[in-house]
């Protein structure tokens, strides 16, 4: 399986890990309703066909990814770096400077 | 037919002319109580039992290819129950245990083998945690044995003891009564005993939709024509979630690969099953004398029966880590099944949201082993609405109501378990 990465070209699987799936959205962190969490925690479309799904260029420019892939098929038609479909709105907002921790963006592991 | 020893000379002797076939081949009726939707392990399992503990039959068995064409024909045949969680720990020696009393159970040799299983440390911090994981074992009435690095090495002395082992083996943990099973000989047995209970078995019968009456479901339409039933329970692992879509439900769920590797056969080498806790490598050698082996998850969702090669280049590493001559072995063929992975890691059994509907998924890629105990249970709930005792902890809504059963500590994250 290769992966285009927008930064570097076309790449071995080896290369990358998987971040999980791109198509969820995270309630905001101050939301406070459980059924919110749980659904975007635990619940997954699992789709046997094309899925959005995050990557992560680790051995490469290190970049997070998006990638459309074709779960039946393993076919890769789609890569777009991750903040080019982030939404700003995802992102949480820095309250104070002792919070001035770098951004993390919706749906990917820290 | 019976088998017996009676019939194998009789047979032998008359030129085994009078076998009959194993199941007959009935086409679907207009109706039934249960539809077992998926004709592996754990539906043909589930199917016998609603016959011989409850008995109904009345019950058809939908399987969308051959018998032992799924997961239950792509494993690596392992059966134990050396598990820690309140729950599992329970279930998996239910399965156990029915395991010991199979081949008699159901009149077929399903070559169940009770050779031993053996989890290796590699640090005194794993040798620790798997002294805790057999006490555990033992407090439940589980056989478990902790066993020193010399200990082990007079049992298994081609795993790598010498100076140069990257990971040197520092002890194990060892249940005797695990071991395998015939995978193939699982399923056909099953489906001849659940056949000689009058169960339907429909091979090439692919449900492609459900029937509804208000919210409850009446039964499922398939390739060879609507079906109705009273009750419709799915076992078709690897693809719950797109079956379950069709009904409306969004699952704790993600469909991951797990590939699987078969060796040239060789003489008797490896008496037992291992399992090398450095990585995740497991292995064990056939009655044909292959070695089988496994090892990681390939570790993004995924519904191709078929691997990606770094995973290949990894479980061999891993295997030639620890059993050094396995270099000098060619691979005949590799492998990989379409495993539901739960995001604790553990199973569901359980009633769904539709009425009528009931669900046995998320066994990951520890589905094998469960066959006997996931039928048993699945079958009481189903006739009888209520969990069994013993897959209680097994429960959909355990996500939402915070009582997830993390065996391994991963997290969310069903490629981590």
């Amino acid at each position: 399986m290769l992966i285009n990465c927008p930064y570097c070209g076309l790449r071995s699987l080896e290369e990358f890990t998987y971040g999980g799936d791109a198509s969820l959205e995270r309630p905001d962190l101050a939301d406070e309703d459980m059924e919110r969490w749980y659904t975007y925690v635990y619940l997954r479309d699992n789709p046997r066909g094309p899925h959005k799904e995050f990557w992560h260029h680790l051995y490469g420019c290190r970049q997070w990814l998006v990638a459309t892939r074709d779960t039946l098929t393993h076919q890769v038609t789609s890569v777009v770096p991750a903040r080019d479909v982030v939404k700003p709105a995802d992102l949480p907002e820095v309250q104070s400077p002792a919070e001035a921790r770098p951004k993390r963006v919706a749906g990917m592991k820290p | 037919m019976r088998y017996s020893v009676a019939s194998v000379i009789r047979e032998g002797l008359f030129g085994n002319k009078g076998w009959g076939r194993a199941w007959r081949d009935p086409e679907p009726k207009p109706a039934y109580d249960v539809i077992v939707v998926g004709g592996g392990g754990h539906g043909l399992s589930t199917a016998y039992y609603l016959a011989k503990e409850h008995g109904l039959t009345k019950v058809a068995v939908l399987e969308k290819g051959w018998l032992g064409g799924g997961n239950v024909g792509r494993n690596t045949t392992i059966i134990r129950s050396n598990y820690m969680m309140d729950g599992n720990t329970q279930f998996y020696e239910l399965s156990l245990k029915l395991w010991e009393g199979l081949s008699h159970d159901i009149n077929y040799n399903a070559m169940v083998s009770h050779r031993g299983v053996f989890n290796l440390a590699h640090t005194p911090s794993q040798y620790d945690a798997f002294a805790y994981r057999g006490n555990v074992m033992r407090s439940n009435g589980i056989d478990a044995e902790i066993l020193t690095r010399e200990e082990v090495r007079k049992e298994l002395p081609y795993l790598d003891f010498s100076e140069k082992a990257r990971f040197p083996v520092y002890g194990a943990l060892v249940q005797r009564r695990g071991g395998t099973a015939r995978h193939d000989a699982v399923a056909w047995g099953y489906a001849r005993a659940a056949d000689m209970r009058g169960v339907d078995i429909i091979q090439n019968c692919e449900v492609t939709g459900f029937i509804r009456e208000g919210d409850r479901i009446v039964g499922v339409e398939s390739t060879r024509g609507a079906i109705r039933a009273k009750k419709v329970a799915m076992a078709v692992a690897g693809h719950t979630s797109v079956l379950a879509e069709k009904a409306g439900l969004r699952l704790p769920i993600e469909s991951h690969l797990l590939q699987a590797f078969v060796t040239e056969s060789i003489k008797p080498l490896i008496d037992t099953v291992i399992t090398f806790g450095a990585g995740h490598f497991y292995i064990s050698q056939s009655d044909k004398g292959s070695l089988v082996f496994g090892g990681d998850l390939d570790g993004y969702n995924s519904y191709a029966q078929r691997g990606n090669l770094p995973i290949v280049e990894h479980v061999l590493t891993e295997g030639k880590a620890l059993i050094p001559r396995l270099s000098r072995l060619r691979m005949l063929r590799h492998w990989a099944g379409v495993m539901d992975m739960s995001m604790d890691g553990s199973p569901i059994i359980d009633l769904t949201p539709m009425p009528g509907l009931y669900l046995n998924t998320g066994w990951c890629y520890g589905g094998f082993k469960a066959v006997p105990g996931s039928g048993f249970c699945f079958a009481h709930l189903i006739a009888r609405d209520e969990p069994h005792p013993v897959a209680a902890k097994f429960r959909l809504d355990r996500f939402r109501t915070g009582r997830p059963i993390d065996e391994k500590g991963a997290g969310p994250v069903p490629g981590h378990h």
